[in-house]
């Protein structure tokens, strides 16, 4: 899957990209996670918003981050994790996930992960704790 | 403003069966390629009963479960102002397809930032599975954008 990771405090883990979020990609995650909020689906709902199109479910990225984190360990390894979205995920975006190991203690590893779009803009930001 | 009322406000229960099409639809939506999310086979022989939900498909049990937006609506919330401020899981057992679990929200607390030009709404949500094990628990923030509310 990947170059196995040094499970220690400051390594980073190699960066990976998903996407483009596209508006198919938005329809389908709609119909697959219940969310139909038309802002992410319906452009002219989006514009009478105020917004210049339709965004990303917020959701969609941590989706992408679960992802990123079980190409490393398995995903029952991932004990707890919080995330904060910074900023919206522009349809066509493509969203590149990146982590650090921010302490060990035997098995249990605590990561610091990070989301960013095309332009650089980081859209998510947060912990996870692992349990090796 | 929300009414600060909705503090401490709780769902009723509801039980949502973990079906094996919507957590195939989930995956490939999120652009999964893992095939212990797509085939039994896979996924028993990865130790699973049955498909396993992926580590962010609890937050999608309300909508699910025919409620979406239950508490917005109740407060009034227009859903085209809505944001996803912050979101945390925490687990405590798997769960797979064929499990029911049962799921309630607490409001947990409604804040104001920057003059009122935001709402922030934290919710907490349980899901229990049918054995009655706490399966996981999560924390989520909605931010409701209030700037040129007064146009409309």
């Amino acid at each position: 899957m990947n170059d196995p990771v040094r499970w220690e405090a400051g390594a980073e883990l190699p960066a990976r990209s998903f996407g483009p979020v596209t508006r198919t990609v938005l329809a389908l995650y709609a119909g697959g996670s219940g969310d139909h909020n038309p802002i992410h689906i319906d452009s002219d709902f989006a514009r009478a918003a105020g917004q210049p199109d339709v965004f990303a479910h917020g959701m969609l990225s941590m989706a992408y981050l679960a992802q990123y984190i079980s190409g490393f360990v398995s995903a029952d390894c991932l004990r707890s994790w919080s995330v904060r979205f910074t900023a919206v995920t522009p349809v066509n975006a493509a969203v590149t996930c990146s982590g650090r190991v921010l302490n060990r203690d035997g098995r249990e590893v605590t990561l610091a992960l990070i989301a960013t779009v095309d332009d650089g803009t980081q859209t998510v930001i947060g912990k996870a704790q692992l349990k090796l | 403003m929300i009414d600060r009322r909705f503090i401490g406000w709780r769902s009723e229960p509801v039980v949502v069966e973990v079906d094996k099409g919507q957590l195939r639809l989930f995956a490939k939506a999120a652009g999964e390629t893992d095939p212990i999310y797509f085939d039994e086979e896979a996924a028993r022989a990865a130790g699973h009963p049955s498909l396993p939900a992926p580590p962010t498909f609890a937050f999608c049990l309300a909508n699910l479960a025919g409620q979406p937006y239950s508490y917005l609506r109740l407060m009034g919330v227009d859903i085209a102002r809505l944001l996803h401020g912050e979101q945390a899981f925490e687990y405590f057992a798997p769960y797979h397809a064929g499990d029911a679990l049962m799921i309630s929200t607490e409001i947990a607390a409604i804040t104001t930032k920057k003059d009122g030009v935001l709402d922030l709404i934290e919710a907490h949500t349980d899901a229990v599975n049918q054995r009655g094990q706490l399966c996981v628990k999560q924390r989520t923030v909605l931010i409701v954008r209030n700037e040129g509310a007064r146009d409309e």
